[in-house]
């Protein structure tokens, strides 16, 4: 009798040929990129390896050749980073409530607010960056709403802010958060909410110590799913944030395009994914200690 | 004096949508500290009265009073009633002790308190040194006790059982219904219970209401129930029974004779009220109540098809004279090969007769 034995290792090729591809293979490039010499004209020169593109990112250097530090882009990077944050923080104030509602829906009528969400994913990203542009203009329809209610006085200068750059954001992001923490609500055992009212908790505390616990994951799952690609976001801020608001995504591109600098812009790409990924790890040990310490 | 606790009067209940009401005109008195039962079929409204009575959703019409105060609109969460859920519901994202301090800690207790009090319901459940445990990493019939710690902590006036031993095995079913009877001895907490299984019901209730589409059919001890069923619902749910067509033949003073099936036999029954001579009705007999008679015509007897011994009893079935068959449990002591293929005779005194219009 013949039987063909499969190893775990040949299951697990196909993953491991998809890892290889489409995150080593990239990630080593870049890696190599960022320590080649840049080319006079774009491009590098393989083969030429320096680590400027490194010391760029804390540095820079005088025509006379002199070394001194330069904080530009620790702020560009500083400055993402915040940006992400008060979106995944905006979008959590929003989001949380949104999927609340949703979930306390009957069934069809939350299937047509599921569907009302992801509407916006049918036009494209950069085209809604572009409605923001028209909307938050000086002159544009917030600016005339506003103005009619007499609190403020036009024009408001939203536009070309970071102000605006954190709406444009938080509008794109917004259905992230929105899903996986609808999809965490919906999940929860109705039994449990009951269980915990006839137990004597209000509303209130039925949602603080019953319902957001267990969607948790969601939550967590939501704000990783904003915050992540926000770090690196680059179609709302170059539109909407004007040369003011420049985030990391800008700067990176900024270096295959206009700066030609290509191992600067993998060098910060890089630093860019190494600090999301200890960021990452530091969240997963601490929820592991939390769940070891309960 | 009067000890009632909940009153329910006139309690009706129609879900949207439904065409049948689940409720129909529910009146019950529960009373201080009895283990009080509702028991009844599937589907005959007694998780509806249970949800009512803890506060979740409101009857159409009549009302519910727990110590004399009208409960009305007041939510779950503010009603001294706890529940334990068939699927017990405990919650998945905290410890066992976290589960049963919950209650308390809603009602703003101390920490002190609070986690004394959650001791001694462990011990109380018999689940010392498991506190600190998920729910997840209990037995069925562990989690089982947790639910039920978690409702008795805050020391409810009411405790409302659904069905909750429905998912545990014979043998931790039998166990848990000592406890069960145990814990509510010891707490001196009113306990309600739902569950369709009559044998069940019989051997823990002080008095238990048998239910039947949304209707009350009759409330009493179990002894009551079994003996002096009100109705011919009641005496089939509760217990075994032998039903006979029967015909008055002669009433005289409460009771009278009755002609049983298109048989030659008449059999004297103690009460017969209701019923005019001539009337068609139903007699019900217990099989435990069956005696050995004489084989004479007039007399009740038949052909034994099987006779099954099972220690203290003899279980027989015969074919009865001019139709219909009979189900009697005899005493052990007699010989089953004596009686198999045999005419006998049979008989049952007067009182153990209970009669309904057919
Ligand atoms: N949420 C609901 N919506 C509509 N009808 C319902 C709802 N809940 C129960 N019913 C109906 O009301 C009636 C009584 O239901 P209930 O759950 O009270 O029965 P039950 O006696 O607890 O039955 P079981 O022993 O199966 O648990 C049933 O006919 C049922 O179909
Ligand atoms: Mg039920």
């Amino acid at each position: 009798m013949s039987t063909v034995r499969t190893s775990p290792g040949l299951l697990a090729a196909p993953a491991a040929l998809f890892l290889i591809v489409f995150m080593l293979v990239p990630v080593g490039l870049m890696l190599y990129v960022s320590t080649l010499e840049r080319g006079a004209f774009g491009g590098v020169n393989w083969g030429q390896h320096t680590a400027i593109a490194y010391e760029k990112l804390l540095f820079e250097r005088d025509l006379a050749g002199q070394i001194a530090f330069n904080s530009d882009y620790i702020a560009i990077i500083l400055r993402s980073f915040r940006l992400a944050a008060v979106t995944t923080a905006v979008t959590l104030a929003l989001g949380i409530p949104t999927a609340l509602y949703m979930a306390s829906l009957p069934p069809r009528r939350a299937a047509l607010m599921l569907f009302l969400v992801t509407v916006p994913f049918w036009t494209n990203l950069l085209v809604r960056n572009f409605a923001w542009i028209l909307i938050l203009r000086n002159g544009g329809p917030l600016d005339s709403a506003l103005a009619t209610t007499g609190l403020v006085t036009p024009p408001l200068d939203i536009l070309y802010t970071p102000l605006a750059t954190g709406i444009g954001l938080t509008y794109s992001f917004l259905p992230f958060m929105i899903l996986p923490i609808y999809v965490a609500l919906e999940r929860i055992d109705r039994r449990l909410i009951e269980a915990a009212f006839d137990l004597g908790a209000d509303r209130w505390r039925v949602l603080s110590r019953v319902v957001l616990p267990l969607a948790a994951p969601g939550i967590a799952a939501g704000a990783i799913l904003v915050f992540v690609p926000c770090l690196g976001a680059y179609v709302s801020p170059e539109l909407l944030g004007g040369g003011k608001s420049l985030m990391i995504g800008n700067l990176i591109q900024a270096q295959f395009g206009a700066s030609r600098n290509w191992p600067f812009g993998a060098a910060l790409a890089l630093v860019l994914l190494l600090v999301l990924l200890v960021a990452l790890a530091l969240l997963a040990s601490v929820k592991r200690r939390e769940r070891l310490a309960s | 004096m009067n000890d009632t606790i909940v009153a329910i009067s006139d309690v009706s209940k129609r879900y949207a949508g439904a065409v049948q009401p689940a409720l129909a005109g529910v009146s019950l008195d529960i009373r201080r500290n009895e283990f009080f039962t509702l028991l009844g079929p599937s589907g005959c409204g007694k998780t509806t009265l249970l949800r009512l009575i803890a506060g979740f959703g409101m009857p159409d019409s009549g009302q519910i009073s727990l110590d004399g105060k009208l409960l009305g609109q007041t939510p779950p969460n503010l009603r001294p009633i706890n529940t334990v859920f068939q699927s017990y519901a405990l919650f998945p994202h905290m410890s066992v002790a976290e589960n049963i301090g919950f209650g308390l800690e809603m009602l703003g207790q101390p920490r002190e308190t609070v986690r004394s009090r959650v001791t001694e319901m462990l011990r109380l459940v018999r689940l010392e040194g498991m506190g600190e445990r998920r729910p997840a990493q209990l037995s069925g019939g562990q989690q089982q006790r947790v639910a039920l710690a978690r409702a008795l902590a805050p020391a409810p006036k009411v405790l409302l059982l659904d069905e909750p031993l429905s998912a545990l095995d014979l043998k931790l079913r039998r166990e848990m219904q000592i406890e069960l009877k145990r814990l509510q001895t010891e707490t001196g907490i009113t306990f309600v219970f739902v569950t369709h299984d009559q044998e069940e019901a019989l051997a823990m209730s002080d008095r238990l209401a048998v239910m039947r589409d949304g209707v009350v059919m009759q409330v009493g001890s179990p002894e009551n129930l079994y003996d002096r069923p009100a109705n011919l619902f009641v005496a089939e749910f509760i217990g075994e029974a032998n039903f006979w067509n029967a015909t008055c033949l002669e009433r005289s003073g409460a009771g009278g004779r009755f002609a049983i099936g298109t048989s030659k036999a008449v059999m004297p029954v103690a009460e017969a009220q209701g019923l005019a001579e001539g009337a068609k009705a139903v007699l019900v007999v217990r099989p435990e109540r069956i005696t050995l008679g004489a084989a004479e015509p007039g007399l009740l007897h038949g052909t034994v098809e099987t006779a099954v011994y099972r220690g203290s009893d003899l279980v027989v079935h015969a074919a009865l004279a001019g139709g219909g068959e009979l189900r009697a449990r005899l005493p052990g002591s007699i010989a089953a090969a004596g009686l198999i293929g045999t005419a006998t005779g049979f008989a049952f005194p007067a009182d153990a007769v209970r009669v309904f219009p057919a």
